[in-house]
């Protein structure tokens, strides 16, 4: 329980090291979705770092359509009572009031989702404002940045969630990749009208620039289905993965969760991958990007 | 002198920057064959069920556990912590390598997180100590030194071979800690090679 004695944190300063930190403690880890307690259990004991909280996986949500919104709290509750890791928990683009529910619940990590409809057409949440750290999804450089001015404290590749095609999550890394690569060629005299031209701030710009890196930890997510996706992503550049509907579709979720675990840890070894992927049983059924109508991709929501 | 980072998951490239920074090439520990030859190790940062989980997929667990248990320096930060000392609340218990009871995430949850200033043994000056869903130590034995205290509740301790903190210098820049470590528990046990020579 929470004890009102502990020191309060700044939110600009201590506060956003905090949440940096605990991004920082979940990196080279596997993220899971999960929808009750006993799955949440199941990647506890896989090895996960960390529970995605949801009531449908974004398998589901593609499939049965309608309203998608943050999860129902007792389904949360029982996840945070069930399992010692960290538990995430998803809220609709700019539905700061979801995501004043779920801080006030405990969640340790919130995830800004374009998996759930949004409530906001032009506005994220204002995250500097909030204690509990939060995860936005991005597929450029520019969208990563300006999450990152409204706070946010971990960034993960938008990918197509609920598709089992890694396809997407690729495009989305090695675009960002390849755009921090970019920066760090210019001269500081061009990073000003670069700034303008991506419609990001100037300091975060600056910042990748010099470092050669995001300001914050940079994981992926959408579409993940194998250990070899999960080391595939690893090797392109992210810090940790999320798979979502990839464990809890397929035949046998916890031998799954835990190879896509073992496959993350040692995504530079092939032998390692290799046994992670022997005798898994049959992997989520794929969806073709080209078959998903252009209104029902999820990764164009959000700017 | 090689100091290894355990690498399977966690804040273990943050620690790996502090040993650079101070001079010493960190050795990246995944499987069995890393643990060969090191003068020390770090248990990073980051989810200790993980840790265990996934040490145990292999032998990795038990070598590191055996190799602790016969004396190779450890400094276990946070997670790396619960691993060391006694703890009942995940999945696996930890090691019982140090006497001290570890309440996992007993400081709370991700929102009860906090940055306080903290008075080392021995050391001039504040460190701040930076407290991630950190664990309580509780009820130290008398084998335990307890060499920093937040709220009369250890913080950092040490006991023979190895260290623990709740905190995470690896989140600061601050490298005192790291050198601390290196030269009070690690360089010891190259003193104690030459002797057994």
């Amino acid at each position: 329980m929470r004890d009102k004695s502990l020191p309060q944190p700044e939110p600009g300063k201590d506060g956003f090291l905090l949440k940096v930190g605990l991004a920082e403690m979940l990196k080279g880890g596997v993220i899971m979705d999960v929808t009750n307690a006993e799955q949440a259990r199941i990647a506890e004991d896989a090895g996960g770092v960390a529970v995605m909280a949801l009531e449908r996986v974004p398998a589901d949500i593609r499939k049965e359509g309608g309203v998608a919104r943050m999860a129902s709290i007792r389904i949360i509750e029982e996840i945070m009572s069930t399992v010692s890791i960290p538990v995430m928990a998803k809220v609709r683009i700019g539905h700061l009031v979801e995501a004043e529910v779920l801080q006030a619940l405990g969640v340790d990590f919130i995830d800004e989702s374009e998996v759930l409809t949004p409530a906001d057409e032009a506005n994220h949440v204002y995250k500097h404002d909030f204690r509990v750290p939060f995860v936005c999804g991005a597929t450029c450089l520019d969208e990563a940045l300006r999450r990152i001015g409204e706070g946010a404290a971990m960034i993960r590749t938008k990918g197509e969630a609920g598709t089992g095609n890694v396809v997407e999550a690729v495009r989305h890394m090695r675009r960002v990749m390849s755009e921090i690569r970019n920066l760090t060629l210019m001269r500081k005299d061009e990073l000003m009208a670069e700034a303008k031209r991506m419609g990001a701030p100037y300091e975060l710009v600056k910042e990748v620039a010099e470092t050669g890196r995001l300001p914050v930890p940079n994981f992926a997510a959408g579409g993940l289905a194998t250990p070899a996706d999960a080391a595939l992503m690893m090797k392109l550049g992210a810090e940790a993965v999320f798979v979502g509907s990839g464990i809890f579709k397929s035949a046998d979720p916890a031998n799954r969760a835990r190879a896509i675990v073992r496959a993350t840890t040692h995504y530079q070894d092939p032998e390692e991958v290799l046994a992670a992927s022997r005798d898994l049983g049959e992997a989520m059924p794929g969806l073709e990007i080209a078959q998903i109508p252009a209104e029902e991709m999820l990764q164009k929501r959000g700017w | 002198m090689r100091i290894g980072v355990l690498a399977v998951q966690g804040s273990f490239s943050l620690h790996a920057r502090m040993l650079n920074a101070i001079g010493v090439k960190p050795v990246e520990v995944r499987r069995v064959s890393d643990l060969k030859d090191l003068d020390g190790i770090i248990l990073p940062g980051g989810e200790s069920t993980a840790f265990q989980i996934i040490m145990n997929t292999d032998d990795l667990g038990d070598q590191l556990h055996r190799k602790l248990q016969s004396g190779l320096p450890a400094w276990g930060t946070c997670a790396g912590a619960i691993i060391l000392g006694h703890n009942k609340d995940g999945p696996l218990p930890g090691w019982s390598l140090v006497d001290i009871e570890v309440v996992r995430n007993g400081y709370g949850r991700q929102v009860d997180s906090f940055v306080a200033p903290l008075k080392v043994s021995g050391m001039a000056g504040d460190f701040q100590g930076v407290f991630i869903r950190a664990p309580v130590f509780l009820n130290p034995g008398q084998e335990v030194d307890v060499l920093a205290e937040f709220k009369d509740d250890p913080v950092m301790a040490s006991q023979d071979n190895l260290l623990m903190t709740s905190f995470h210098p690896e989140l600061t820049s601050d490298t005192r800690l790291h050198e601390y470590f290196v030269q009070h528990f690690c360089v010891r046990s190259d003193l104690g090679d030459k002797k057994s020579a």
